[in-house]
């Protein structure tokens, strides 16, 4: 990387050949095979793959975390021109210092619970450079103040639990920094975060990177998150690097198939399922001792492969100066995003349903409440004699689902999205309203239900690790519920499984397979086809892709809508990424706390007039392309919490609009529940703020 | 509800074959990769053999008497010695392992197979599975007062509770099956809510609730299957337990009534010769039970950690 030896003669980091193993039980299997990259002062690099490629392996094997079981097996890790490899771990301890600090995804374990913040922030400062305490103090207080933690005094003499997750990532983060380290490595640091929290971290980490000059490792599978923060780009995949260059030049030219495969498996924001496909990469990540060692080890799922592929390992070709991929068509062919760019599907825009076209409507909600009832601490509670509090998940929620329409739910989580469609299935006990569905009221729990009614609504789960029992066949599992709503003759069962199996591309000797020997878009699959065996009208999908990788997510919704075109099933789908979502669905709600704030047409709901929750959501969705101009809405503070919803607009607490928009800084959102103001095609926003003004809000996303 | 049980039960039959064949193949294969489990596996298969073959095993019936010889060491013709009414001390031991691991004596004709240790934490299994299935998955006031009358037996210490069960039922097998029932349900219990608390929030329990499944089929065909490693695991030393209770129980005359060879009464009785010179009527028994739970729960530890480290 010819750009950084301008900059500095020795870069911060230099990783090469770097080849790492795990002794397993079978024999060693080689984890991650001779990487090379390097970090420049300043930089930030980006490790990007899906889930097994080996980008934690070697954040951990530069700073020799490996674990018992793990060795570096060949190659070099130079920090600030020092090797790293080969010394005892005191020689580390001196080599590195304090130098390299280490920002883990989930900041709950980060951080130790029965410790106060500011004695764990101090801590680092007094044993790492003995630094007396209350200069410690004063030191993380100002660190606090740096990574915008509002109020830092108080944070200070708090506990981990007594802060939001998005509080906890910035206090991990100043602890980081507290040693000002010359390498930062970040391990999917806001794949546990809301997405309006991740936006927030995010500028946060962009902001510190230009004030603290840190080199910085940033590990993810999100690719729209990197091209917000880093500079440079390494794809990885199966344990090698196949493609490294400058983050524009990677997302505006990808030359290995594997990046632009990842790439066009990701609706970005805007994008609908009426004017692109998703093209998901067949095949799965190998497991590290089955990849292919003396062929390109992306051959097997390549679509461009040749026999040349699998006669040896490629080496790096330079497509531009700096920019290489591991492919030997690199530079020969153009495969790169003009290729396979999204095709117009005819076949499926011709079936969608025009926006306003109302056919009959399927299910109806008026004014649906779902409470949880909460047990007071007090004493006199203990008596009976206390106040009864409720959480309100879900309070006053009215939508409809046409048939043959998919209703997208999005919000952060706990806002009562996954409340709501219990409540419509009938797992959680309606506390008020009317919940309809087939002209048949439904405010009763499943187990009161009638089993025609049952068998049409049925569910897909987030979790592929737990939506299935691990104890029964694959086969047993779908055929559960056709025999329990007798959808087809006894005699016919295996027949209709096996035919269910096809129906969600899965093979029929999976008919006797158990679910550990099933990857996770296999086990999403078999959810499929058991929610399809009972043929019902309503499918629920709660978070049906955000487990899985990119890819198979890609087929994954694919699936689903293919499903829907020949079935002509209804769906609600809920997800937290509102890019998936707008791609999926044809209405949306947008909860926020309990309520819903804006419903309409998809298209409508992605385009002004926002509520200015939308808004700020919209704006805080990562976009896979550096060069999209994207509004920065940051919303301030917490969610409160759903036990005492604030007064008036739920929203006004932390609502980036009524100041400016409103007279009198917006007085009537803290007293007055808002109006609901509609628009065309059914569309609704709840808001004080009249339609002209909102109308006037410029788009959140340019496209580039 | 009726169609639904019934279906749920032919499911569960059919299934049950395959999963049982696959369990044991597996559960196998996990015991041959642990030392300790198979070390367990061989003291407890010795135990299970002589006494199956116990009357393959030994000319003599384990009441004959032999006046001539009473109290005598090992020697050919008795090779384990024989106590002070001479009768063959191996013969009555291989005799007491039958009554222990397979044969349940109802009266002096009728016996049931499977030993009365295995028939007392087989019901203590059904009947603390089932309530622990029920408080775990249901929760609420009906988990709240099954699990407070649980813990208010667990709050009794077991051989008071041994003693109060057997000295109010009088010296029988029977009653001992039903003291080691009483005294080993609240564990049971305890283990399997805990698990179902776990289980019962994976999303294909929320698939069978959306199914509108019986909560009867829930618990026991989606939850219960996947218990099962840490309920065999505990059966097992409950098993172990459950001897020595009934050692206990024998030695202090509450257990099987005499005749019969029971470890604990062979020891209470041979107890007073030790120092008359002829020990073996106490140690041979004493051993007998030792061994029998060491095995027992070398072989549930070997399990245990060899299954964890599946994980």
């Amino acid at each position: 990387m010819n750009r950084v030896e301008e900059i500095t003669p020795v870069p911060v980091l230099e990783v090469e050949d770097l080849s790492i193993s795990y002794e397993t039980r079978r024999g060693d299997v080689e984890a991650v095979r001779s990487v090379s990259f390097q970090v420049g002062e300043g930089e930030t690099v980006g490790l990007v793959g899906e889930s097994g490629c080996g980008k934690s392996t070697i954040a951990f094997g530069i700073v020799n975390f490996l674990g018992s079981n793990g060795r570096i097996v060949d190659g070099s890790v130079r920090f600030q021109g020092k090797e790293l490899v080969g010394r005892s771990e005191e020689e580390l301890k001196r080599l590195r210092g304090d130098k390299i600090a280490m920002v883990y995804q989930d900041p709950m374990q980060a951080l130790n619970p029965s410790v106060r913040l500011g004695e764990q922030l101090a801590e680092v400062l007094t044993y790492h450079r003995q630094i007396p305490k209350e200069e410690a103090w004063e030191r993380s207080v100002q660190m606090l103040t740096r990574v915008r933690m509002p109020d830092p005094e108080d944070v200070m003499k708090r506990y981990t639990h007594q802060i939001s997750g998005g509080q906890q990532q910035r206090v991990v983060i100043a602890m980081a920094m507290l040693n000002n380290p010359a390498l930062l490595i970040m391990d999917e640091p806001t794949t546990a975060l809301d997405v309006t929290v991740e936006a927030a971290v995010l500028d946060l980490i962009e902001e510190l990177k230009h004030e603290f000059l840190a080199a910085t490792i940033f590990i993810t599978h999100n690719l729209g998150v990197l091209a917000r923060v880093s500079d440079w780009l390494c794809v990885m995949y199966a344990g090698q690097m196949v493609e490294r260059g400058p983050v524009t030049e990677i997302f505006r030219n990808p030359q290995h198939p594997y990046t632009v495969g990842l790439l066009a498996s990701v609706p970005r924001l805007g994008e609908t399922k009426a004017d692109s496909v998703l093209i998901p990469i067949r095949g799965r990540v190998p497991p590290p001792a089955e990849r292919p060692r003396d062929e390109c080890v992306f051959a097997p799922r390549c679509d461009f492969a040749t026999e040349d592929c699998r006669t040896s390992r490629p080496g790096f070709e330079e497509v531009t100066q700096g920019h290489v991929a591991r492919c030997i068509y690199a530079r020969e062919i153009d495969i790169g995003v003009g290729a396979t760019k999204r095709r117009r599907c005819e076949v499926m825009a011709g079936a969608l349903a025009k926006p306003g076209s109302h056919s009959e409507v399927l299910l109806r909600c008026e004014d649906l409440k779902v409470y949880y009832p909460m047990e007071s601490q007090s004493v006199i509670s203990l008596f009976g004699l206390g106040e009864n509090t409720f959480v309100k998940a879900v309070d006053d929620v009215s939508v409809r689902l046409s048939k043959g329409r998919t209703l997208g739910i999005v919000g952060e989580s706990g806002c009562g999205k996954s409340t709501l469609v219990k409540g419509i299935i009938g797992l959680e006990p309606v506390t008020d309203g009317e919940v309809e569905f087939l002209g048949i009221d439904i405010t009763r729990p499943v187990s009161e239900r009638d089993k025609d009614l049952i068998r049409e609504m049925q569910m897909v789960f987030q979790n592929p690790d737990s939506t299935l029992n691990p104890s029964y066949s694959i086969g047993t599992q779908i055929a559960r519920p056709i025999k329990r709503f007798k959808t087809v003759p006894r005699n016919q069962i295996k027949g209709e499984v096996i035919r269910l199996l096809k129906a969600v591309r899965l093979d029929d000797f999976y008919y006797d397979r158990l679910p550990r020997q099933l990857s996770g878009g296999e086990k999403q699959r078999v959810g499929i086809a058991r929610a399809l065996a009972s043929r019902p009208d309503l499918i629920i999908c709660d978070e049906p892709v955000s487990a899985l990788d990119v890819s198979v997510q890609a087929a994954v919704i694919n699936l689903l809508l293919e499903i829907q075109r020949i079935y002509g099933s209804s769906m609600i789908f809920i997800a937290h990424d509102l890019s998936v979502v707008r791609y999926f669905s044809d209405d949306i709600a947008v909860m926020y706390l309990g309520q819903i704030v804006e419903v309409g047409p998809a298209e409508a709901i992605y385009a002004p007039p926002y509520h200015p929750y939308t808004e700020a959501l919209l704006s805080a969705v990562p976009i896979p392309d550096p060069d999209a101009k994207q509004k920065q809405i940051r919303l301030s503070g917490n969610v409160p919490s759903a036990l005492n919803p604030p007064t008036g607009c739920r929203f006004h607490t932390r609502c980036p609009r009524r100041q400016e928009m409103l007279p009198d800084d917006g007085k009537i959102c803290e007293m007055e529940v808002p109006p609901w103001r509609s628009l065309e095609f059914g569309h609704r926003i709840l808001c004080h703020i009249a339609l002209e003004q909102l109308k006037k809000v410029e788009p959140v996303v340019h496209p580039a | 509800m009726a169609i639904g049980k019934k279906e749920a039960v032919a499911q569960g039959r059919g299934v049950a074959g395959m999963r049982t064949l696959r369990g044991a193949l597996e559960g196998m294969s996990i015991i041959f990769a642990s030392k300790t489990a198979m070390v367990g596996l061989a003291i407890v298969m010795f135990w299970v053999i002589v006494a199956v073959g116990a009357p393959l095993l030994t000319p003599y019936t384990p009441l004959e008497q032999d006046w001539k010889a009473p109290n005598q060491g090992p020697s050919s013709t008795h090779i384990l010695g024989t106590d002070e009414l001479g009768r063959d001390l191996w013969s009555r031991l291989i005799y007491g392992a039958r009554l222990v691991l397979v044969t349940l004596p109802l009266s002096e004709h009728i016996w049931l197979p499977g030993g009365t240790a295995l028939w007392g934490v087989f019901v203590a299994l059904v009947v603390g599975t089932t309530l622990g299935l029920v408080g775990g998955y249901y929760g609420g006031w009906l988990d709240e007062i099954i699990m407070r009358l649980l813990d208010a037996m667990m709050a009794v210490p077991i051989i008071l509770l041994y003693l109060i069960i057997m000295s109010a039922l009088g010296a029988s097998a029977v009653n001992v099956v039903i003291a080691i029932t009483i005294v080993g349900t609240p564990g049971i219990a305890r283990l399997v809510r805990s698990l179902s608390l776990d289980i019962r929030t994976r999303e294909y329990i929320r698939a069978a609730e959306t199914r509108g499944e019986n909560p009867w089929y829930i618990m026991f065909i989606e939850i219960l299957p996947n218990a099962r490693g840490p309920i065999i695991v505990d059966a097992m030393l409950r098993v172990g337990y459950a001897i020595f209770a009934m050692g206990t129980l024998g030695f202090l005359g509450l257990g099987l009534p005499p005749p019969s060879p029971d470890w604990g009464s062979m020891v209470a009785k041979g107890r007073e010769f030790i120092l008359a010179g002829s020990p073996w009527a106490a140690l041979w028994p004493s051993v007998a039970i030792a061994s029998l739970v060491v095995g027992l729960n070398l072989l549930a530890d070997g399990l245990r950690e060899e299954s964890m480290r599946y994980q």
